[in-house]
């Protein structure tokens, strides 16, 4: 029997954890998703796949509300936390350390360095209060602290782009009659645009993705898919939830598999 | 008063519909009296760049440091000029203050006359060839040339005739589609000289250009770069730290050191005449003698050597040295004879190196200090000399430069 | 030209004033809907309760901060620990805790193992482990109901094997809790190991061997020290997350089984106690803030040892 060569890389066991590890990550999602194909009323029984669920679902006014909702709400809170996160990544990279530098890096990362349900009992108390000051009580509110823990998540890609970026192509522009907009105009943002792009679908996928703070931040009857789903998940669960989620796990592989390939391709 | 008068405009292109049909397609016309809108009076002969006491200083409180103490020169039009030096030594940020890209902290810099200091890079009629080229990635070498054109709104017909020109200029037409990302090294150098030139700049600036290329190619670019400026007409302020390259391409060079111009001259001034030790030292391979002067007058003096020897020497302008002084004497400037009487100095052979087009003869002198002649070698010829030799040093009437220092 | 220093420090001046102008909104938003909010929560800490939620305005009181960790007798007046929030702080602390050791033991053969796979299939399984990381939490957590629940998963395959004849009751205890947060955390210990492990020279493992040593010792002498920034990385955040965890505690543990998250909002909720409820919220900030301090000072200090 001819002796296997040694492997300098092996260790004993750890390709078995790795692929437990791998099962046990998925394990739970298959179990969802099979579910969700249940024909039973119940999700105690299994009376063979139909798509019953996710018609239900689909009908179900309520789920259309959230699911609106939970859209608007992400697609503004991405687009404002994108553009507010590119303006401060402008204004953060590519100079001499200047007085308040290292202060507005640990500002912008603040809400990351908070638990999610602090931020949001604090979000409670003061959003409550103006509630009854102004009597509005829209999507602002949701808009407004959604944007708040979204920019970190966009400034992210944008500041690691431009730290990657020196001036040496704006010096370029300039030299070659580019004023400083035009510059700006025709060669940092087409060099930006990928790490844009990255950033806001990275608040996207956040925005889209929170219960904790949108829980105390919402005002009555404006609930998101996520905080319909928590509420749903209080009483007996039918299957129609595991039809949302399936759809809602769908979407969010397409964002992330996109996300990875905007990433990835080098400008 | 003239709007325009505040403000240098890069130049007009000129419609030259002939210029396709040129066989080299390099038919630029460049002197300013092909310009538009621009105060900028015709003389030639004139002073292109004018840096008068031009100082730089980075940093505040104890960390400043002078990059330029006060600098003064003047970059004649026309002119293949060269900023020669060690890193650190200041060119560099000669060329970015020149550019625009940094504001000198005293002195002013004159463009044809103008003061120069308040316009911003945009508004300065010149153009930089910098030294990690800086093309940008997101556009095709065509849209790279053309940039410069864009961005002074120029016609789109004049922009692509002149593209055109441009790329058959550094023949580039085959890849003029290409992402800059898709071309050699090479052919990224010769993109970015296309689109500094493609506005016709007043001035180009060349920052160590070539310092990315392999030694070949380093060697055709210069021979392209000599090429380009004799066509194109245009002053070429290059900075380079490669002393060869310096002496090969210029026209007139500064050799720099420490923030501050040592000596400006035609190569051959350069070479056979350093004024300074840093200059004789920085530039080729230099014997140091010291020696105490006889006598001097009108720019020679002669000197005597530590042998007792006397040998005449060139003086640098306007210096009449008295008591010790040092010469410099290069090791091709120098012969090896019989160790008789008649030699200037005597020595020992300590190390004979072959290389190729010259051997060098490392000697030990009499009084210990270190000798390196170099002889041109011919097929067959020459006797060996064995390291131990005792010879003797020939010093030519115009072998020898003193130094001011 | 005489001023032209003045020229510079002014455009100095005025690169730094427009660079202000331009993170202003950043700043502005993020304290208007997230630090603000923060020192309102802090004054509210120092106020009476409302009798129905909220607080009494402009009251100061000790109470929110007292009854964190003490209560009154209802007798007496004296007072007296606080059980039931002393075996919820512990059961934070100690939950993830068990979570950090139970990722690490997991998540570092799993780095591991990616970072040993050739190149291009290495990238596929990177994509395996950012999958479930970017996948809605609350989706996750609903998923491992899905496999723990008495009728799930795991207990039907036991039953339909014989090995058991009731379900197991995993739901609604702290195991539920920690196999969630595992489960949850897991890509968070895995994702730093690797991008330490992916940065290791195999040949330093050569030279290791090269001098005798075993695979245990390889890996115990050498590799690991050498990703140990990494393995701290991982650790915090699946640490920090996990002591202010509340979706998993709510969706797993019931009602009865609460972690920190869940005790703050019981006080914003039915408990009608908002001082008291701003008191553990700033007690949780701060212990997450000891948790990033030592990782601070961790941190530094491993790469100093290398540089």
């Amino acid at each position: 029997m001819a002796k296997r060569p040694f492997d300098i890389q092996a260790q004993p066991g750890f390709g078995f954890m790795a692929l437990l590890t791998f099962f046990a990550l998925y394990l739970p999602i298959a179990a969802l998703v099979a579910y969700s194909f249940n024909a039973a009323d119940s999700l105690s029984r299994w009376d063979g796949v139909s798509l019953r669920w996710f018609i239900s679902a689909w009908h179900n006014s309520a789920v259309q509300d959230a699911s609106v909702r939970s859209l608007v709400l992400a697609v503004s809170a991405a687009a404002l936390s994108t553009i507010a996160a590119t303006m401060a990544a402008l204004a953060t990279t590519r100079t001499r350390p200047y007085p308040g530098l290292t202060f507005k890096y640990a500002f912008i990362n603040q809400p990351l360095m908070v638990p999610e349900i602090v931020t949001g009992v604090a979000l409670l108390i003061v959003f409550s209060r103006i509630k009854v000051w102004t009597g509005y009580s829209g999507l602002g509110y949701l808009i407004a602290a959604h944007t708040a823990f979204c920019i970190p998540f966009a400034y992210l890609p944008i500041r690691a782009r431009l730290e990657s970026m020196d001036l040496t192509l704006e010096r370029a522009a300039a030299d070659l009659y580019a004023t400083p907009w035009k510059a700006f105009r025709f060669v940092t943002l087409p060099l930006l645009r990928p790490a844009i792009i990255a950033g806001f679908m990275l608040a996207f996928v956040i925005s889209l993705d929170d219960v904790v703070i949108t829980e105390f931040v919402k005002s009555g009857g404006q609930d998101t898919l996520p905080t319909y789903m928590l509420g749903q998940l209080r009483r007996e669960t039918s299957p129609e939830i595991n039809a949302i989620a399936t759809v809602f796990l769908a979407l969010s592989v397409v964002l992330v598999t996109a996300f990875y390939f905007v990433n990835r391709r080098k400008p | 008063m003239n709007r325009d008068s505040d403000r240098v405009t890069a130049p007009q292109l000129p419609s030259q519909p002939a210029c396709g049909d040129n066989q080299t397609g390099t038919h630029l016309p460049t002197r300013a009296g092909a310009l538009n809108g621009v105060i900028v009076p015709e003389q030639p002969g004139k002073n292109a760049i004018e840096v008068r006491s031009v100082r730089k200083v980075f940093g505040t409180g104890e960390n400043q440091v002078a990059a330029l103490d006060t600098v003064s020169v003047s970059i004649r039009e026309n002119e293949f000029f060269t900023l020669l030096g060690p890193s650190g030594c200041g060119k560099t940020t000669l060329l970015r203050l020149i550019a625009g890209f940094d504001f000198p902290t005293a002195g002013e810099i004159l463009l044809h006359g103008q003061d120069i200091a308040p316009l911003p890079p945009y508004k300065r009629p010149v153009n930089t060839v910098f030294q990690s080229y800086a093309l940008f990635p997101h556009m095709t070498v065509a849209q790279n040339i053309g940039f410069g054109l864009e961005m002074l709104g120029k016609p789109k017909a004049e922009i692509e005739a002149r593209v055109a020109q441009m790329l058959k200029l550094v023949k580039m037409e085959a890849l003029k589609a290409r992402r800059t990302s898709q071309i050699s090294g090479g052919q990224q150098q010769r993109v970015a000289l296309a689109r500094a030139l493609a506005p016709q700049p007043k001035v180009l600036l060349l920052d160590e250009p070539l310092s990315a290329l392999d030694y070949k190619l380093r060697k055709e670019m210069q021979i392209e770069l000599k090429r380009l400026q004799h066509e194109t007409g245009i002053t070429f302020i290059f900075v380079t730290h490669d002393q060869e390259e310096a002496l090969t391409m210029s026209d007139r060079i500064a050799v720099m050191s420490a923030g501050k111009i040592l000596q400006v001259g035609t190569p051959r001034d350069i070479y056979d005449r350093p004024a300074e030790r840093f200059v004789a030292d920085f530039i080729g391979e230099t014997n140091f003698l010291e020696g105490e002067v006889k006598s001097a007058a009108d720019g020679r003096a002669t000197v005597r050597l530590s042998t007792g020897a006397e040998i005449p020497a060139s003086l640098p302008e306007g210096f009449t040295p008295s008591g010790g002084v040092t010469l410099v004497v290069r090791p091709e400037h120098a012969q090896i004879g019989p160790a008789d009487a008649n030699a200037s100095l005597r020595g020992t052979v300590e190390n004979v190196v072959y290389l190729g087009t010259d051997t060098h003869f490392h000697l030990k002198l009499d009084d210990g200090s270190a000798f390196i002649v170099r002889r041109q070698n011919s097929r067959g010829g020459g006797e060996a000399l064995a390291p131990g030799s005792r010879v003797g040093i020939a010093i030519g009437p115009n072998a020898a430069q003193a130094l001011k220092d | 030209m005489a001023n032209a220093e003045e020229t510079a420090r002014a455009a100095d001046a005025r690169d730094i004033r427009d660079r202000w102008l331009l993170s202003a909104p950043a700043l502005v938003i993020i304290l208007l809907a997230a630090t603000g909010p923060l020192f309102v929560m802090l004054a509210y800490s120092f106020m009476l309760k409302g009798d129905y939620g909220d607080v009494q305005f402009g009251t100061f009181s000790l109470d929110g901060w007292t009854s964190v960790l003490f209560q009154r007798d209802m007798f007496d007046d004296t007072l007296g620990l606080a059980d039931a929030h002393l075996t919820i702080f512990w059961r934070s602390i100690s939950l993830s805790f068990y979570t950090t050791v139970l990722t690490l033991l997991f998540g570092f053969p799993t780095a591991y193992f990616i970072a040993t796979r050739p190149p291009k299939t290495r990238e596929v399984w990177v994509f395996l482990v950012t999958i479930p990381f970017w996948t809605n939490l609350l989706i996750r957590t609903f998923a491992m109901q899905q496999v723990i629940r008495n009728e799930g998963l795991v207990n039907t395959a036991l039953m339909a094997l014989g090995v058991i004849k009731q379900p197991l009751q995993i739901m609604n205890t702290d195991t539920a809790i920690l196999l969630g947060m595992i489960y949850i955390y897991l890509p968070l210990m895995v994702l730093p190991i690797y991008a330490s492990m992916e940065k290791l020279d195999f040949r330093l493992v050569e030279a290791g061997y090269d001098l005798y040593a075993g695979r245990w010792q390889v890996l115990r002498r050498i590799i690991f020290p050498l990703i140990k920034p990494g393995v701290i990385a991982g650790s915090i955040l699946v640490f920090i997350p996990s002591l202010g965890a509340y979706v998993i505690p709510r969706v797993l543990g019931g009602g009865k089984n609460m972690m920190l998250g869940n005790l703050i909002e019981l006080q914003f909720g039915a408990g009608r106690n908002w001082p008291l409820g701003a008191a553990i919220s700033i007690t949780l900030m701060v212990l997450v803030m000891i948790a990033l301090l030592f990782y601070v000072r961790n941190a530094s200090g491993s790469e100093g040892a290398h540089g």
